[in-house]
């Protein structure tokens, strides 16, 4: 039995432009078998009980299964002239939903999974950062994070200090701001949405709105790509699959701050869907 | 020379391995082959008609096959030496095209969505898994740790990418000790470099270009 709560948010379930006539993209959302698929020029997403409400935006396909509980989140750099807009496609990863959010937002593993390019060590440490529950968007934030990077980004051409702004923007959405090295007024911008099948199974479509007229799009894409697929084999082999969302025997230090607070917001709003309540 | 790559194939990583191994600097030129399948177009069977990664251009040469890239890039002891060892690495290379169709296959069955019998695919692979693990345990036995002789070879470099990536199609390697320390040797050669799957060995070793002090920075 699958909360109300869980099944009224919006999730990902397709790249927007790779959608087609009936069948569509077979695929799973909360354990079920949905279809998404183009009829008369409008994306359509077809469940067991009938067909779902949806969105189309940043570029992909956003369903609800149940009654939406609000508007999908908004990010309206998306709409910023300038921006180039950068579909990755999908990487299925045999892990909790939200355990891909989670690692999205966190910082201190950089230096070991994405060594010379996301962190080097010996520079590991986490300075303090801001965390808090905004109470307007009901949204996790996390700021004024900084952290040495070899590579921020592919148009970086060496090592700089990165500043970060991390958002929970739904249950198992999240997107960064982050130093932009082609101009230092303005943030670029990543998603990460994450698409449940089950509670132990996701695919997950990382999205970039970046300033950057010059690097060709095939190589953004393995950028990012070549990242994510760094954090596939670490969360394949996270114990216990479910996140937990109780303290148990995990030590939280200062650098898991967005975690905790992450953590806390979805056992708050009982979006429980691939999270272990007993302690772990 | 110009490799044309995909970041996450295990094929095209055999080749920026094999470079990296022998010195030889590379540049690349990404191929937008997911989500764009850009190398089934029109513009690139062009360069490659059977429309797969990775291609090797160098001048007039091109190369479409991997293993005949690593004949290409590698020499000395890399090539083996007299016929028993030619045709011994000869055998190798034939196995690593197994290799790539059961557990390269069961990869990107499992990471990138592809179509296929997950079940048949794992089977193959770890039926070819068992059989490298009974040649590497007897090489140990003869006090070696490589596929051919004393010294790595191209039909290790063939071998190793798809092996190592066997867990991302869901075929774990905890059953194969011999493979696992092979894999390690081979991780320890100079100039080794990863691929997202494959870790360098994890001592805290300066990193391949150095990294500034973090009092130097802005």
């Amino acid at each position: 039995m699958i909360a109300q709560a869980v099944l009224n948010e919006w999730y990902p379930v397709a790249m927007a432009a790779m959608v087609g006539p009936w069948p569509g993209r077979a695929t799973m959302l909360l354990g079920s078998d949905i279809n998404v698929f183009l009829q008369d020029g409008a994306i359509m997403v077809r469940g067991p009980a009938g067909d779902l409400a949806v969105k189309v935006a940043y570029g992909h396909v956003w369903a609800c299964p149940g009654t939406p509980a609000h508007d999908l989140f908004a990010v309206p750099e998306a709409a910023q002239p300038g921006r180039r807009l950068v579909d990755c496609g999908v990487v299925r990863v045999k892990c909790s939903p939200l355990r891909a959010v989670e690692n999205f937002l966190d910082i201190a593993h950089f230096p070991f999974v994405h060594t010379d390019v996301l962190g080097a060590e010996p520079h590991t440490e986490v300075g303090r950062y801001e965390v808090q529950i905004r109470e307007d968007s009901d949204e996790v934030w996390a700021t004024k994070v900084h952290f040495y990077q070899p590579q921020a980004a592919k148009s970086a051409a060496g090592g700089i200090v990165t500043e970060y702004m991390y958002r929970v923007a739904a249950s198992t959405a999240a997107v960064l701001y982050k130093t932009c090295p082609n101009n230092p007024d303005a943030w670029d911008v990543i998603g990460i949405f994450v698409q449940p099948l089950t509670e132990e199974l996701c695919e997950v479509w990382p999205w970039m709105a970046l300033f950057d007229d010059s690097t060709p799009q095939a190589d953004l894409i393995q950028f990012q790509q070549m990242i994510f697929l760094q954090d596939r084999s670490i969360l394949e082999n996270q114990i216990p699959r479910l996140l937990p969302l109780d303290p148990g025997r995990e030590i939280p230090t200062q650098a898991d701050l967005t975690s905790i607070a992450y953590r806390r917001w979805l056992k708050r709003k009982g979006l429980t869907y691939g999270a272990q309540m007993v302690a772990a | 020379m110009k490799l044309y790559d995909y970041v996450l194939s295990a094929s095209c990583y055999k080749v920026r391995l094999m470079a990296a191994l022998m010195g030889v600097k590379l540049p690349t030129e990404a191929v937008d082959f997911h989500p764009g399948r850009a190398h089934r177009s029109a513009a690139f069977r062009a360069i490659n008609p059977a429309g797969t990664l990775p291609v090797l251009v160098d001048g007039d040469l091109v190369l479409t096959e991997s293993t005949a890239m690593l004949v290409y890039l590698a020499h000395g002891p890399w090539l083996g030496a007299g016929p028993k060892q030619t045709a011994q690495i000869q055998q190798w290379l034939a196995f690593s095209a197994r290799l790539g169709a059961s557990l390269g296959m069961a990869r990107l069955h499992d990471m990138l969505l592809y179509p296929g019998d997950i079940n048949a695919l794992r089977r193959a692979g770890v039926e070819a898994l068992r059989e490298l693990e009974s040649h590497l345990t007897e090489a140990r036995f003869a006090g070696r740790i490589f596929l051919t002789g004393d010294t790595p070879t191209i039909a290790d470099i063939a071998c190793f990418p798809n092996v190592a990536l066997a867990p991302d199609g869901g075929v774990s390697l905890d059953d194969y000790p011999s493979i696992r320390l092979w894999s390690r040797a081979l991780r320890a050669l100079p100039g080794f470099i990863e691929m997202p799957g494959i870790h360098r060995l994890h001592e805290l070793k300066p990193a391949p270009e150095a990294v500034p002090p973090l009092e130097s920075l802005p």
